[in-house]
């Protein structure tokens, strides 16, 4: 089947709520083609959500049970679901906001804790839905309706900060590599324990607007020249690495540490 | 080799990606400006087409490239919508063998909080440590690994409710137990178990606050927070026994009814009651409400007679879509419609008052021809009774009123004891709460009582104001 006819038997509607250019519909179709490529139903899969944009995906389109909870409560959920249920296979599909800020807390003590469920971050780098406020990741000096001066906080890094409370499989993959994206995916949705996936996504909207990038297109330029493979990275010279970051499946913080310069 | 690849320009968001991240330039804009009011885009070179499938993966679904033969996608479509739900129709009333052996124990109330839980088919608990309701969570984490049931402790009250609302939509009967700030930490989840009609138990041991306050120390300063704390307000059932026996019994009671309704039902106990320990009488067998599931009806209300909907499980087959937006009967939401607000906040507080006199159960002392009632709750409720007993020996027409269902609130009774009482006494142990619920109800002298020091109230206090009106 191709994306239009996946969509057609997975959502509950054709035309979404997002912005032209949004990454969630990227990943959304990325997800679609993960699932059809395991061989596996939209329904196979149970879902939770917090609030804001990303939280749409799962609790307004995807065709399957999912409890749509509070601002960042999605984890606590997924977790009541697989520990009262294992047969359950739990999804929470949120945003930077939703699980690294208000959710920030229900994060870091699920890789503890170690449940499997596999969490997918859409981190669009800002409060889309409302209004285009700072949040969690948002890069040093960016432009936002709380920061119109320059964020002057320094943001998270997602896939460090998983690592770093003892996660097991952390990766990132941004939306400007989709094909890369579906392997991602794919490994989350199989592997064992809890699994956090950073999708690195474009909102030209409320992001880009403010940042000098309103084109999608341009964004995923940015995207690519930002985020390194691990070949990449490994590759390029240490002084040349600037501000650029990288992406992959990583399962010890060692390793991605490893692929980043040393801080001064 | 030309692909066949079209674009469905209803779908079309004007973004284009299409046009800027195909490797080979296949698509190109026309002149033709669209409804939307961004110029058409064309497949102009099919034969450059690899297939690769970036352009559908970055489209909003308005490209279709290389789709199956129409018969054979209309067949998996139509396989689709003849899949039903997997569930059987199941639950209601049944009667299960105790886990106890029947017979007399000696318990504290904590103790008997979670005996009652798993008499009443609890098979969930998660919480986090907080005096004076720590035996609750000790107590769940011992018996459920004895059990088979889950336990977990969570990282905070916030994810404890959380945790209780998703076990509840697996199907498992759960509860949490917390005390005065982690029950205002809890009030965001409770909210949501309104709207999204789940059910579940907590108890909230009642501590003096504000604040930290005093930890050990009783209180019940919560009695107005458990029924209005969380935003939206709407109906809430709240218990509150006066004995270890009642709180056994409530217990087993607050499951049944948060089964029945869908509905969050808030259990009181306080700093004394947790840990006083008394006999208890188990009997061998319990009654117990199960949610009901019929397969294919509305996970949600409102119904049209404000009956409680049926209550599928994840994994059911039925794709429940769970929210605590605003929402139709499918669960679909709708957040802007102020007919569909209003009709479900109605019914939410409507499928509880409706039951509203089968949920009046009060234990009542004197009242035929008592001029001064005593209107007490939970702990101070077994203080007033000795205190009206011995009043009643020094000949004061006085009675006593104590709602173990303190909420929904029994109006219409506290109506009817007008006929004779002309002055109602309500001592707290707080700065004075349910005075002012008791005051809403009756045209007469209410009395407000209060103590709040994180003491239980002397009983002896309580007559010396019914003989001597002095407090």
């Amino acid at each position: 089947m191709n994306i239009q006819e996946l969509r057609k038997l997975s959502l509950r509607e054709q035309r979404t709520t997002f912005c032209p250019g949004c990454g969630f519909e990227t990943f959304i179709n990325c997800f679609l083609r993960a699932v059809d490529d395991l061989g596996r139903r939209m329904d196979d899969y149970t879902f939770t959500e917090g609030i804001g944009c990303s939280a749409w995906i799962s609790n307004n389109y995807f065709k399957a049970d999912n409890f749509h909870t509070a601002h960042g409560r999605a984890i606590p959920a997924a977790i009541g679901l697989k520990a009262a249920n294992p047969q359950l296979d739990v999804i929470t599909i949120g945003g930077d906001g939703d699980l690294a800020s208000i959710g920030g807390n229900h994060l870091i003590h699920a890789v503890r804790k170690n449940t499997p469920i596999a969490v997918f971050c859409l981190n669009n780098f800002i409060y889309g839905m409302t209004g285009g406020q700072v949040g969690p990741t948002t890069p040093l000096e960016s432009i936002t309706s709380t920061t119109v001066g320059g964020n002057t906080e320094k943001p998270f890094d997602l896939v460090k900060l998983v690592l770093g409370v003892g996660g097991e499989h952390a990766s990132r993959y941004p939306t400007a590599y989709p094909h890369l994206l579906v392997k991602g995916i794919k490994r989350a949705l199989v592997a064992d324990g809890f699994r956090f996936m950073e999708v690195v996504s474009q909102c030209p909207r409320q992001y880009g607007t403010r940042n000098q990038a309103s084109a999608a297109a341009s964004m995923l330029a940015q995207q690519k020249a930002v985020y390194l493979s691990r070949e990449k990275a490994r590759n390029i010279d240490r002084g040349e690495f600037g501000d650029r970051s990288v992406f992959g499946d990583f399962d010890n913080l060692k390793e991605y540490l490893d692929l980043l310069p040393t801080e001064e | 080799m030309p692909r066949r690849i079209s674009i469905n320009h209803d779908l079309c968001r004007g973004c284009n990606l299409c046009l800027e991240m195909c490797p080979k330039q296949v698509f190109q804009e026309s002149s033709e400006i669209g409804a939307a009011g961004f110029r058409l885009k064309q497949v102009a070179l099919p034969d450059e087409c690899t297939a690769c499938g970036l352009c559908e993966l970055y489209c909003a679904g308005a490209i279709s490239l290389e789709p199956l033969p129409p018969e054979e996608f209309a067949d998996i479509m139509a396989q689709e919508e003849r899949r039903t739900s997997t569930g059987q129709r199941r639950g209601g009333w049944k009667e299960v063998d105790s886990l106890l052996e029947p017979g007399r124990y000696f318990m504290a109330g904590n103790e008997a909080i979670v005996e009652a839980a798993l008499a009443a088919g609890c098979e969930f608990f998660a919480g986090y440590p907080i005096t004076p309701a720590n035996e609750i969570l000790e107590g769940m984490s011992r018996r459920m690994g004895e059990t088979g049931g889950r336990f977990i402790q969570a990282e905070d009250e916030i994810a404890s409710v959380y945790m209780i609302l998703g076990a509840s939509w697996a199907g498992l009967k759960a509860f949490t137990a917390t005390s005065g700030p982690g029950f205002a930490l809890m009030q965001e989840g409770l909210s949501l178990a309104d709207m999204a009609e789940i059910p579940c138990v907590i108890v909230n041991v009642q501590r003096a606050g504000p604040s930290t306050g005093q930890a050990t120390r009783p209180a019940a300063m919560d009695m107005r927070e458990a029924r209005y704390g969380s935003h939206g307000g709407v109906q809430r059932i709240v218990l509150y026994p006066d004995s270890v026996q009642e709180v056994f019994d409530m217990t087993i009671e607050a499951f049944n009814l948060a089964e029945r309704f869908r509905t969050p039902v808030i259990l009181l106990s306080d700093g004394y009651l947790s840990h006083l320990a008394e006999k208890v009488a188990v009997s061998g067998c319990v009654k117990v409400f199960d949610r009901i599931y019929v397969p294919g009806r509305p996970a949600f209300g409102p119904t049209s007679d404000s009956s409680v909907p049926s209550m599928p499980r994840f994994g059911d087959g039925e794709n429940v879509v769970a929210t605590g937006s605003t929402h139709d009967v499918s669960g679909k939401r709708s957040t802007t419609n102020p007919t569909v607000q209003e009709n479900l906040v109605f019914y939410l507080n409507r499928k509880i008052l409706e039951h509203r006199e089968e949920l009046v159960d009060c234990e009542e002392l004197f009242l035929d021809d008592a001029e001064t009632a005593v209107v007490a709750f939970g702990t101070v409720g077994r203080s007033a009774k000795w205190a009206v007993k011995e009043a009643r020996k020094l000949g004061r027409r006085v009675g006593l009123l104590r709602p173990r269902i303190v909420y929904p609130f029994p109006s219409q009774r506290i109506k009817e004891l007008c006929r004779t009482v002309n002055q109602f006494v309500v001592p707290e142990m707080s700065q004075g709460q349910m005075v002012h619920v008791v005051s809403e109800k009756v045209a007469r002298d209410v009395v407000s009582l209060p103590q709040p020091n994180g003491q239980i109230i002397d009983p002896r206090r309580i007559l010396k104001y019914l003989v001597e009106g002095v407090w």
